[in-house]
């Protein structure tokens, strides 16, 4: 196996772990102005992501980093060419990430509280749901192939980019990562928030299961392989899984299936555009690939020592934070009286 | 891309907007880096000292400052974010030439550093209830280690656009790429840049504190943690002005060496000139331009000191340097903004000197734990708070706004490294974004800020009830 094709890998799996992980955070936060009746319930929900959120947010930053260092043309091209939504989704995370840590401190600069913290609530909603619908947009374009000229700069509009198979991806991301963030409350809240979770998540999820299925078949028909069919075989099944999990109270089975779901899904995606990385619609012999987009040897060699070591370092200390933090979150654990 | 067609925009230069932007947000995310660099060593030093001694007044220090540390690390991590993706996103041009080589530090960074602090940090907020003591104390000086890691792969890339090094130019490929990752790391402007940073960084954090106890102890409340913290703080200051004179001594030797224009620059030196004409001015009436000089203050032999370390050496100067460039990359002009190169420095070097000057006067009215003192010196104490970070913004702009016309020195123009895909209109869009919305955090940051520091420290300390679980939203 060539260094480029392990970049494609690295990358892939990045991405992938960025989705599994704020996937749920971004799924919580939609689920405010579901599940959230009062204030102690949507701190039970913003709490229930509180430790990690941070640190889910940082892998798209890491997978962004280590994009522009292995393949750099694709970064640059990508970036650029998709300016507009990227600036929307940078504007969406910093709602969020402010959001969180501002909605309770609102008291201490003498603001209408209830005024203070729905404002806040209303970020975080839509901190959310932007970035979520906005990434399956981006991905389902990068599968499908843009307009690029023979520089690999992008010709096309904000419009080119909100086609039919990219909005299906975009509501296929938005729905999944909603039900993904209700199997997570499932998982780390106690009390009557629990169940009203699970019942949110059967139909979130029935939906979520018509639409991937439409879109992941209209992939696999566009970008035919053997290991995009497992894969995407295999997302089918374990998004179905998961929701029988979810409906007989196995929270923990329903969201190990969920995170393979995301995993497969997202992996087949990554299995369509190989050995492309970004293809162009204007002249297939425009296309970035794995080849004309990577960097040279040595700093391919340089980084995947650095990755080897590092990436299994990574997911052992994150896997002990989720270890420390893995007691659930309950009305009770709210201390009365705080803000 | 464009949104539509926008006709009768497109002469809006997405260059000159996208330096704007560029240098806008840089601006406003290095008003938080520094805090949170210098800040969070502050505060696992006062924990490690409740750990050590077990006395109250560590812990509530702890706590106070820890909050004042986390309201700006917030801010820090999502403008952090607006940088990486800048990059790509209106610099691809820079992007595709130099990514083989830049890339790397930034990758880097992320997977040695970033996820590294982001994840202890975690750990410290919400640790509290959950960590045995020392495992949590741990937790904030891995997130320090984090923290100065991730501004070390951070100067490491700046450092290449000052002095490019461990790099060929590919010319099939048309791009720079990397074949020394050791020199990228070990770049002479990076190694002087980072000391630089680190000490200027701690004045920030210690200046912040100083104000802080300042507010108290004017009103007579929190008495003895409020001394502690001012004494602290104001040595903290004082120990990291000396570091920061130091190392900036040893950063302008490696700028002499990389960059000669920059330091001419700094200087409006026309001339090339040696000994007793290497003079530094202190104060220029007219305009430093060399023609029109009304007025000026200036002590011989010291540019030369600062530039060589010796009192007859020589110092290049603008019209010798341009010529000489002019020779070597063709016509064109390679003399950044004098006026700006000039009184920034100077305002740099001031502004570090003034903040110093008032750590050793309040070091000596506080001796002997001495806190009754006039208004007027707190006040000054608090509103001294702002001047380091004031004195490193400057700096940052010498030094990225010195290196112009260069993006990176003597590689690619700043006029070439532009997104070719992008149009003003895209890049005016989100100008108007990024302003509004990092205007309107300014505000909400600075009032919470204020009112964590005016609160004060906590009557009661946390309980050591380890069934409890922390929740800090």
């Amino acid at each position: 196996m060539q260094l480029n094709e392990i970049w494609f890998l690295i990358v892939g799996f990045l991405f992938i772990g960025y989705f599994v992980l704020d996937g749920f955070d971004f799924g919580v936060g939609m689920a405010i102005p579901f599940l959230g009746k009062d204030d102690t319930d949507r701190r039970v929900l913003i709490n229930s992501i509180g430790p990690v959120w941070d640190l889910n947010e940082t892998w798209v930053i890491v997978a962004g980093a280590t994009l522009f260092a292995a393949f750099p043309e694709w970064y640059a091209s990508l970036f650029s060419g998709f300016y507009l939504p990227l600036l929307l989704i940078l504007a969406a995370l910093i709602a969020r990430g402010v959001a969180f840590e501002y909605r309770g401190k609102g008291h201490t600069i003498g603001a209408d509280e209830k005024k203070w913290k729905s404002r806040f609530d209303w970020m975080i909603v839509i901190g959310s749901a932007l970035p979520s619908l906005l990434w399956g947009v981006a991905f389902a374009n990068i599968v499908q192939g843009v307009p690029l000229n023979k520089d690999h700069v992008y010709t096309g509009t904000l419009f080119t980019l909100l086609n039919p198979y990219g909005l299906l991806g975009g509501l296929v991301t938005l729905t999944l990562f909603f039900t993904h963030g209700l199997v997570f409350i499932t998982l780390k809240t106690d009390g009557d928030i629990k169940d009203r979770a699970r019942a949110l998540a059967t139909k979130a999820g029935t939906v979520t299961t018509v639409l991937a299925a439409g879109f992941l078949v209209w992939t696999l028909v566009a970008h035919f392989s053997l290991i995009g069919f497992i894969l995407t075989a295999l997302a089918a099944l374990s998004l179905i899984a998961a929701l029988f999990a979810n409906h007989y109270k196995r929270e923990g089975i329903s969201f190990s299936l969920l995170v393979f779901t995301i995993i497969t899904a997202v992996g087949s995606l990554f299995a369509a555009l190989f050995p492309n990385v970004f293809p162009s619609t204007t002249n297939p012999a425009f296309s970035l690939t794995i080849d004309n987009a990577s960097s040279s040897q040595y700093t391919l060699t340089v980084m995947t020592w650095v990755a080897v070591f590092m990436i299994p370092l990574v997911l052992i200390y994150q896997g002990w934070t989720y270890w420390v933090f893995r007691k659930r979150v309950s009305r009770q654990s709210i201390p009365a009286g705080s803000h | 891309m464009h949104i539509a067609n926008p006709a009768v925009l497109t002469d809006l230069s997405a260059l000159d907007l996208s330096r704007w932007q560029f240098g806008l947000t840089t601006v406003y995310h290095f008003l938080f880096v520094p805090l949170t660099i210098g800040m969070v060593v502050l505060v696992a030093i006062l924990q490690t000292a409740w750990v050590k001694t077990n006395n109250e007044k560590f812990l509530k220090l702890t706590k106070l400052f820890g909050k004042v540390f986390l309201i700006n690390f917030a801010m820090g991590v999502v403008t952090g974010i607006v940088q990486e993706f800048q990059f790509g996103m209106n610099w691809s041009a820079y992007s595709r030439f130099v990514g083989d080589v830049f890339g790397a530090p930034l990758a880097m960074e992320g997977l040695l550093a970033f996820f590294f602090e982001a994840t202890f940090i975690g750990l410290w907020i919400f640790g509290w209830d959950r960590l045995p003591k020392k495992v949590h104390l741990a937790t904030i000086w891995l997130t320090a280690l984090g923290v100065w890691l991730s501004a070390y792969f951070i100067l490491a890339a700046n450092g290449f656009m000052q002095n490019p090094v461990g790099f060929q130019i590919n010319e099939a490929k048309n791009r720079a790429e990397l074949v020394d990752i050791g020199a990228v790391l070990t770049n002479i402007v990076a190694i002087n840049q980072f000391p630089h940073t680190i000490t200027a960084s701690f004045m920030f954090a210690g200046a912040v504190v100083v104000a802080v106890g300042a507010y108290h102890l004017k009103r007579k409340q929190f008495i003895e943690p409020m001394r502690t913290a001012t004494r602290f703080g104001l040595w903290t200051v004082l120990l990291g002005g000396i570091g920061t004179v130091i190392t900036g001594d040893g950063l302008g030797l490696a700028m002499v060496q990389t960059q000669p224009m920059k330091m001419a620059a700094a200087e409006a030196l026309y001339k090339t000139s040696t000994g007793a004409d290497a003079s530094f001015s202190i104060f220029t009436l007219g305009t430093p331009d060399g023609v029109s000089e009304l007025f000026s203050v200036r002590i011989p032999y010291l540019l030369s000191y600062l530039s060589t370390h010796t009192l007859n050496g020589t110092v290049e100067g603008l019209n010798d340097l341009q010529a000489q460039y002019v020779h070597l990359y063709g016509p064109g002009n390679y003399m950044p903004v004098l006026w700006i190169t000039y009184w920034a420095f100077r305002w740099m070097i001031g502004l570090g000197a003034l903040s110093m000057l008032i750590a050793v006067v309040g070091l000596v009215l506080t001796r002997k734990w001495k806190y009754n003192l006039p208004n007027w010196v707190w006040n000054v104490a608090i509103w001294a708070a702002p001047l380091p970070v004031l004195g490193i913004s400057i700096g940052w702009m010498f030094t990225e706004m010195g290196r112009q016309p260069w993006i990176v020195f003597k590689l690619m123009k700043t006029a070439s490294a532009v997104s070719p895909g992008i149009n003003g209109v895209d890049v005016l869009i989100s100008l108007f974004v990024f302003t509004l919305i990092y205007g309107a955090l300014a505000v909400v940051e600075f009032k919470l800020l204020l009112a964590a520091a005016q609160k004060g420290v906590e009557e009661q300390v946390v309980s050591e009830d380890a069934d409890k679980l922390a929740v800090a939203y």
